[in-house]
């Protein structure tokens, strides 16, 4: 620890501190406009400059470090002032220089309210101009579909560039030029291709990068500010849920260090229009082909005299990927009063059982436990897909320093480099021969990561036994550290599995129940990534009129993911609750509670008429549910015992990923337009010509 | 200095001649595994070179390519040095010298002279033969007002020998670089006026 005076208080902070950090520790503010905590030190913006006693000159304190001061005369500690008249006087140097080339466009800029240079300039700024000469002009530039640019506004702080080629990996934005005419653009202005692209809007300190699909949207104080999680993938990000009135206008990441740090994909960001595009808003049954809007009476009705002729053998609840706890435990609930024990959560087939114990299909290591990693093995996984945040946690480990990665399964770009091993099956059964198990082995902290398309093949029970033995001989499951990682694409797989909502005693599991003649009445609480054969009728339980819906033979609208209060596990077991930040619309009501009056009219009333009740059944059956934020770890002798199993011989087919097209993984997603844009820019199916 | 962009017109490929690909391996090699790209600039002058002075599209990109980098950041270096040309130039490029001490000496005069014989500022004649730009001081200021053509100074000038110079150029003949007036290198004009006698 090294001593330091900052404005006459003297504190001690490690010797590898920047003064920055030292005075915040201090509780000085620094303003700052290239400095960012997450990426590396450019120095360029000049912003943070503070005295240095001794130093004749002001030093930029993001950039000079607390080992790098020299004590005083009398060997007294080095001495910082932050509020001195000398530091005061440079700062509004800085930012009258900031200003000179600044268009005066707060008025119609899309980030005033919520912009670092204008709150800056309220204390640093002096009131009128100096300057008589031209301002410079720079040439907007075509960045894709998500990221709109207005770069007369730019003060090359290069806050972008650093995160596209550091935190994203893709390094497409550069800044070209020098001097007076550098300008920050991508290479012949291609649109950009990282899933996180969306994070440059953040990170942007003036209004030069703006989101293009929320253009002239809003003003950042007319919005209500809601804290939730993400459903777009399993991961749960600490999202924002900005609206106005009932219109959700935005999503923001939140810092969650444990999980996305603080950068959220572009499907999370995005999503946004599909919220608001194709909405179930009042329910339907199918009438000679045709639906036919109703009243939820006489939905309820039809429903109860389909129920009333089945079979309880005949009947079947499937729960989709964005459903959330509390729903499903509604559902398992009555499904199990009407006597129906076909139940299942894994519409894509997968073998993950919850009878093989909590661990056999949580992400153990935790997403932060990837930092502490020091060998990576991949398996049937394309993560930049499937969990763009988590791929962004994996390569920032992989650029800390030496970290072996391993791949078996698709062979794409990830961003980070890594050995491939092979494409399927076979190379992880002769995992313990090949040359990267040594690496593994050596490792203290191996990480196996098994993607969720790994478990959802024919073969999925095998393969769960071989990643588990692998795990195991490798030594990635020991004391105290638990690598066998299974990074789960849906967000309500694992809630679902922690509530048991597999087939019972003789059910019939997913697969089974969407096969033509197997089922007569068949629930679908958001299922669309699974055709049901025609036949059974099917009743559609969800937000947006996609797969699902068309296939319905009654609707019943529930809320989407921003509409409820509702409980999510991510993949690591860790239990978050969403916030309710708007209402559904037209006669769509909370999923649990559509459940609790169909129940009513079906004559097996649910024991809960409020939120808060259905959450105290919930807890008394699963105490692990109330501890929000918080994960009950697996227990590692279910890997060991999961490793035993010898459920039948593998297949010889590759791995594949279980994200084809990263904008069009659920039904709210493919009722985006600006979902659908990107898909078609990624799938160069657009012209990638710049914006005029 | 303006903002530069890539040339509109650009050919079609690029590649390496086998001999200046031997050479840029061999510039590669100089630096330890992983940081070849230390080798941008040279291979960059390279190409430019091949390409007869200037930088087409397609040469960045295949310098990128031999190197390992993103194009973006090739894109980033070929634009920040001036030296790198990214619009065809002429046989004969023109490097004019407009800053103080060249000026004081009468550049203005040589400028006149450019735009009389060899027209606007970074257009090429239609021989394709001439092209002249102007930049900043070139290190030559002892033999104020001077020009560089391609890789040579001419030095010393005065309106009356630089049209000399580019007149001789554009009819194929080789005008001697250097001084234009009776010195040495930057020797004193007239002959020595101190250590005149042999020790």
């Amino acid at each position: 620890m090294a001593k330091l005076i900052v404005n006459g208080k003297e504190i001690d902070v490690p010797p590898e501190y920047t003064l920055l950090q030292a005075c915040e520790t201090a509780g000085a503010e620094i303003p700052r406009f290239c400095f960012h905590e997450r990426l590396s030190i450019p120095g360029n913006c000049r912003m943070c400059l503070v005295e240095l006693v001794g130093s004749p000159k002001p030093v930029a304190s993001c950039a000079w470090a607390v080992r790098d001061c020299r004590p005083g005369p009398k060997g007294e500690p080095p001495e910082v002032r932050t509020r001195s008249p000398m530091v005061r006087k440079a700062r509004e140097g800085v930012m009258e220089f900031l200003l000179i080339n600044h268009p005066l466009d707060c008025p119609i800029c899309d980030q005033g309210g919520e912009c670092d240079l204008q709150d800056q300039s309220m204390a640093y700024g002096i009131d009128g101009s100096r300057f008589r000469e031209n301002k410079r002009a720079v040439e907007d530039k075509y960045l894709g579909a998500l990221v709109k640019t207005s770069m007369n506004r730019c003060i090359q702080c290069t806050r972008c560039v650093r995160f596209s080629a550091e935190i994203a990996g893709v390094p497409e934005l550069g800044a070209t030029g020098r001097g007076e005419d550098m300008e920050i653009t991508s290479y012949l202005q291609e649109a950009m291709t990282s899933e996180l692209q969306g994070n440059v809007v953040d990170l942007c300190p003036v209004g030069a990068l703006t989101s293009k699909p929320y253009a002239f949207a809003a003003r950042p104080w007319e919005l209500n500010k809601t804290e939730s999680v993400d459903v777009m993938d399993a991961l749960g990000s600490a999202i924002r849920i900005d609206t106005r009135g009932r219109e959700v206008m935005r999503i923001l990441p939140r810092t969650n260090d444990d999980i996305n740090e603080e950068w959220i994909s572009d499907k999370t960001r995005h999503v946004v229009d599909g919220l608001r595009t194709q909405r179930l808003d009042q329910p339907y049954v199918r009438d000679n082909g045709r639906l036919r809007p109703v009243s939820w009476n006489e939905a309820f009705k039809v429903i109860a005299q389909k129920l009333a002729r089945a079979n309880p053998k005949r009947v079947g609840a499937i729960v989709g990927d964005l459903a959330a706890v509390e729903e499903v435990f509604a559902l398992k609930d009555l499904m199990t009063r009407l006597g129906v024990g076909n139940l299942d959560c894994r519409q894509d087939g997968s073998a993950l059982d919850p009878k093989w114990g909590r661990a056999s299909y949580l992400f153990n290591a935790t997403i932060a436990g990837i930092e502490a990693a020091d060998a990576l093995l991949i398996v049937g996984s394309n993560p930049r897909r499937e969990a763009a945040v988590l791929n962004a946690r994996i390569r920032k480990r992989w650029r800390t320093s030496n970290f072996p990665i391993g791949l078996i399964g698709p062979k794409v770009d990830l961003t980070y480099t890594y050995d491939y091993l092979g494409a399927g099956p076979e190379t992880l059964a002769d995992i313990a021969r090949h040359s990267f198990a040594d690496a593994m082995r050596q490792a203290e902290r191996p990480l196996l990561l098994v993607g969720a398309a790994a478990f959802a093949r024919p073969d999925g029970a095998a393969i769960a036994a071989l990643a588990a033995k692998a795990a195991v001989d490798l030594g990635a499951v020991k004391e105290g550290w638990n690598g066998y990682s299974v990074l789960h694409s849906a967000a309500s797989r694992v809630g679902a599995l922690d509530l048991g909502f597999v087939p019972g005693e003789g059910g019939l599991n997913a697969r089974q129940m969407a096969a033509s003649g197997t089922l007569d009445v068949v629930f679908l609480l958001g299922v669309d990534e699974l055709e049901i054969a025609p036949g059974a009728f099917s009743i559609y339980i969800g937000s947006n009129g996609d797969r699902g819906a068309m296939r319905a033979d009654a609707i019943l609208p529930g809320a989407a993911y921003p509409e409820k209060s509702a409980i999510y596990v991510n993949t690591e077991g860790r239990v978050q609750m969403a916030t309710r930040a708007s209402f559904p619309p037209g006669e769509a009501r909370e999923d649990w509670a559509i459940l609790r009056a169909l129940s009513d009219v079906l004559g097996k009333r649910l024991p809960y008429d409020s939120l808060a009740a259905l959450r105290q059944a919930l807890f008394k059956a699963y105490p692990h549910f109330q501890r929000l934020g918080q994960i009950a770890p697996g227990d590692p002798a279910d890997v060991h015992k999961l490793a035993q199993h010898r459920p039948g011989t593998t297949e010889r087919a590759p791995f594949r990923s279980s994200v084809e097209d990263f904008y069009f993984t659920n039904a709210i997603a493919r009722c985006s337009a600006v979902m659908a844009e990107c898909s078609a820019i990624a799938a160069g199916r657009v012209a990638m010509t710049a914006a005029e | 200095m303006s903002v530069r962009r890539l040339a509109e017109k650009q050919p079609d490929s690029f590649a390496f001649t086998a001999e200046n690909l031997a050479w840029a391996k061999r510039q590669m090699e100089k630096y330890p595994p992983g940081r070849q790209q230390s080798a941008v600039i040279s291979l960059l002058w390279r190409a430019q070179d091949q390409c007869g002075g200037w930088l087409p599209q397609k040469a960045i990109e295949a310098v990128a390519d031999l190197l390992g980098m993103a194009k973006i950041r090739v894109l980033e270096v070929a634009t920040f040095y001036t030296m790198f040309n990214l619009a065809p130039v002429g046989k004969y490029h023109v490097q004019f010298c407009g800053t103080t001490p060249c000026l004081l000496r009468g550049a203005d005069g040589l400028k006149k002279v450019l735009h009389r014989l060899i027209g606007e500022e970074n257009e090429v004649t239609g021989d394709g033969k001439l092209s002249w730009v102007e930049v900043e001081c070139l290190g030559a200021c002892v033999n104020a007002p001077m020009v560089q053509i391609n890789a040579d100074y001419y030095e010393d000038l005065t309106p009356e020998t630089l049209t000399q110079i580019i007149n001789d150029l554009s009819n194929g003949k080789t005008p001697k670089p250097g001084p234009q007036v009776d010195r040495l290198n930057s020797a004193p004009a007239g002959g020595l006026t101190t250590l005149a006698e042999k020790a």
